[in-house]
C-alpha cells in the first residue's frame, strides 16, 4: 500500500505541487497501478526469456537533419530560477 | 631502471560529426546562445520518443571498423541513472552489455617496434550538458548556470585495454587515436572544444609480477600534454607511496593544471549504481554484414598503412612518413606536393620543416592558407635550375605562405635572382676581403672556419641573393692565389 505520505515525498523529489484533491487521486491510482503489478507478479515466468521491447520491431531511425528547436523562453519556461539564459541550479558539491 | 612496471588504460570520448543530435533535430553547432538547440526531447519532457540518428550510428560503424573492432550483429541502448545537473533527464541513454563494437587494437611504435593496443570495447551514447560554475571550481561554489545545448550531442566511448605502459605511450596512443578518427571522418577531435575527452586508469606494480597494482582513475585532463603530464606526476606519486611501503588507495583523482599534480576526489563523488536497464523508447539495433562492408568500403587509406606506403613508395625515412601522415590533410597535401615535383625528400623537409613552423607559428590550418602544393613544386624547380638559392627559397616560401603569389613572381617582385654572375661575385668578394683583413690572415693562417664568415659577409652584401657554392668557390681560388 502506498500512503499519502510516500506520494508527498514523491512529488517533492519531483518537484510536484500537489493540491489535496490531486494527492488525494494519485494515492489512489498508484495502487491501483501497484495492484496490477501484483497481478504480473503471481505470474510464473520460470521459462519466459526476459525482454525488453513489447514489440518485435527493429532499426527505427531518423535521418542527420536539423529541425528547429524550442525558442529559449519556452526551454527556460519551468527553470524555477534562470540566470541570462542559463539553468541556474544551487550548489553541486560542498566544500571539504 | 625503475622496480615498477605502469599500467595505464585510456578512457575516450570523442563526439561525433553529425549535423543534429543523437535522437532528436536540434542542431549540434558549438558555440551557440546557451539553451538555444534544445527541445522536448533533449530536455527530457515527459512524452516524447527519442529517434536515433541513423548517421550517427555509421560514423560509430565505421569508427569501430577503424579500430579494428568486432562490429555486434544485434545491439541495444540502455538507461544509465544519475543525478547531476548537467543531466536533464536524470538519465543518460548509452549502451551497457551489448555495446556497439568489441575487441579492436590500435597500433602504436614503441622503440621504432609495431605494438598493439587492445581496444576493449566501443559504444554509442549522448552527451551531458555543461555547467558554469559560480566559484573557480565546482567545490563549493555556491550556484552553477547550465547550458543543455550540448545535451544529446552523440558521441562514442572508446575504451582501451591496460595494455599501455607508459605515459609516452598513452600520448602516443591518443595522437593515434585523434588521427585514425579524423581519417575516418567521423570526429574533428578537437580537446580545446571538448570534442575529444579523455580519463585514465593507472596503476603501478613490481617487475615481474602478473597481477595489476591498485589502480588510481584520473579525470579533468584538458590536452593530450596534460594527459601525459598527470600521468608522469602519478607514475611518481605511487612510486613514492610504494618505496615508503604505503599502500595506493583505489579512488578517483582530479588533474589540477595550475598546480600540476592530482588531488584526491573522494567522498566528492558518490560511488554509483547506475541501475542500467534497456532503454525501452528506442528497438533494438541489427547490423547485417553487407551494411558493415558498405561501410568499411567508405573509410579512406588509414594513418598507419599510409605511413608505411610512404617509406616504401617515396622512400621516405620512418620519422617523415609517421609525421606527414599524423593529419590527413597533411599527409594529402604532401601526396600532391608530390605530383608536382619529383624529389619526394625534399618536399617533406619543406612541408615538415617551413610549412609546419608557420602554421604552428601563425596559428593557421592547411585548409584556410593561399599557398598550394603547386607553390611549393615551382619554388623547388627555380632552386634546381639556380634562379634562387636554398636560402632564398625560405623567404620566397613565407611570402607564398601569406600571399598565395606563384614563387616566380615573388622572386621578380622582391628581386631575389641568385646572382650567378661570375664577375658581379668577384667584385663583391675583392670587397669583403679587403674589409676583412684579420679573417683573411686567419685562413691563410690555416683556420678553415674563417672562410664561413667571409661566405656570410659576401651573403649579406648581396641580402642572401649570392650563389653559396660559387662564393664559396670563388674565395678559396682568390685567398690561395697570393
Amino acid at each position: 500500500m502506498i500512503t499519502r505520505e510516500q506520494v508527498d515525498h514523491v512529488a517533492h523529489l519531483a518537484r510536484l505541487a500537489l493540491s489535496d484533491e490531486e494527492r488525494e487521486r494519485m494515492t489512489s491510482q498508484l495502487n491501483k497501478i501497484l495492484e496490477a503489478a501484483g497481478k504480473l507478479q503471481k505470474l510464473d515466468t520460470t521459462d519466459v526469456p526476459p525482454t525488453a521491447f513489447a514489440v518485435p520491431i527493429q532499426n527505427v531511425f531518423r535521418p542527420d537533419e536539423v529541425r528547429e528547436s524550442l525558442p529559449r523562453d519556452l526551454v527556460l519556461a519551468n527553470a524555477p530560477d534562470p540566470e541570462r539564459g542559463f539553468f541556474r541550479v544551487p550548489r553541486i558539491m560542498e566544500e571539504e | 631502471m625503475s622496480r615498477y612496471e605502469t599500467v595505464i588504460g585510456l578512457e575516450v570520448h570523442a563526439e561525433l560529426l553529425t549535423e543534429s543530435k543523437l535522437f532528436c533535430g536540434c542542431s549540434t553547432e558549438f558555440g551557440a546562445e546557451p539553451n538555444t538547440h534544445c527541445c522536448p526531447v533533449c530536455l527530457g519532457l515527459p512524452g516524447v520518443l527519442p529517434v536515433l540518428n541513423r548517421k550517427a550510428l555509421d560514423y560509430a560503424i565505421k569508427a569501430a571498423l577503424a579500430l579494428n573492432a568486432e562490429i555486434a550483429s544485434y545491439s541495444k541502448f540502455d538507461r544509465k541513472n544519475y543525478f547531476y545537473p548537467d543531466l536533464p533527464k536524470a538519465y543518460q541513454i548509452s549502451q551497457y552489455d551489448l555495446p556497439l563494437a568489441k575487441k579492436g587494437w590500435l597500433e602504436l611504435k614503441v622503440d621504432g617496434q609495431p605494438r598493439r593496443i587492445g581496444i576493449t570495447r566501443i559504444h554509442l551514447e549522448e552527451e551531458a550538458g555543461k555547467s558554469v560554475h559560480s566559484g573557480e571550481s565546482i567545490i563549493g561554489s555556491e550556484f552553477s548556470l547550465e547550458d543543455y545545448n550540448r545535451v544529446g550531442i552523440p558521441l562514442i566511448e572508446i575504451v582501451s585495454e591496460p595494455d599501455l605502459r607508459s605515459p609516452a605511450e598513452a600520448h602516443q596512443y591518443l595522437e593515434r587515436l585523434k588521427a585514425v578518427l579524423q581519417y575516418a571522418g567521423v570526429s574533428d577531435c578537437k580537446m580545446e572544444e571538448g570534442s575529444l575527452r579523455c580519463d585514465a586508469n593507472i596503476s603501478l606494480r613490481p617487475v615481474g609480477q602478473a597481477e595489476f597494482g591498485v589502480k588510481v582513475e584520473i579525470k579533468n585532463m584538458n590536452s593530450f600534454r596534460a594527459v601525459l603530464r598527470a600521468l608522469e606526476y602519478e607514475v611518481a606519486r605511487q612510486t613514492e607511496l610504494l618505496d615508503s611501503g604505503t599502500a595506493i588507495v583505489q579512488e578517483t583523482r582530479a588533474w589540477d593544471e595550475g598546480r600540476g599534480i592530482t588531488v584526491s576526489m573522494r567522498g566528492k563523488e558518490e560511488a554509483h549504481d547506475y541501475r542500467y536497464f534497456p532503454e525501452p523508447d528506442l528497438p533494438p539495433v541489427v547490423i547485417d554484414r553487407e551494411w558493415v562492408e558498405r561501410l568499411r568500403s567508405e573509410l579512406p587509406e588509414l594513418p598507419g598503412p599510409r605511413a608505411d606506403r610512404f617509406v616504401s613508395q617515396y622512400g621516405l625515412p620512418a620519422y617523415d612518413a609517421d609525421l606527414l601522415t599524423s593529419s590527413r590533410r597533411l599527409a594529402d597535401w604532401f601526396e600532391a606536393a608530390v605530383q608536382e615535383y619529383h624529389d619526394a625528400k625534399a618536399v617533406s623537409n619543406w612541408v615538415m620543416g617551413d610549412l609546419l613552423r608557420l602554421l604552428k607559428a601563425e596559428e593557421k590550418e592547411l585548409d584556410e592558407l593561399p599557398l598550394t602544393p603547386g607553390h611549393l613544386g615551382e619554388m623547388l624547380k627555380l632552386i634546381d635550375d639556380g634562379t634562387i638559392s636554398g636560402k632564398i627559397a625560405k623567404t620566397v616560401f613565407e611570402e607564398m605562405f601569406h600571399t598565395g603569389k606563384r614563387a616566380a613572381d615573388v622572386v621578380k617582385e622582391k628581386g631575389l635572382v641568385q646572382i650567378s654572375d661570375e664577375a658581379e661575385l668577384a667584385r663583391i668578394v675583392e670587397t669583403v676581403i679587403a674589409a676583412n683583413p684579420k679573417s683573411v690572415a686567419d685562413f691563410r693562417g690555416g683556420k678553415e672556419a674563417a672562410l664561413g664568415y667571409l661566405v656570410g659577409q659576401v651573403m649579406k652584401e648581396t641580402r642572401g641573393r649570392a650563389n653559396p657554392g660559387l662564393v664559396n668557390q670563388l674565395l678559396r681560388d682568390r685567398l690561395s692565389r697570393q
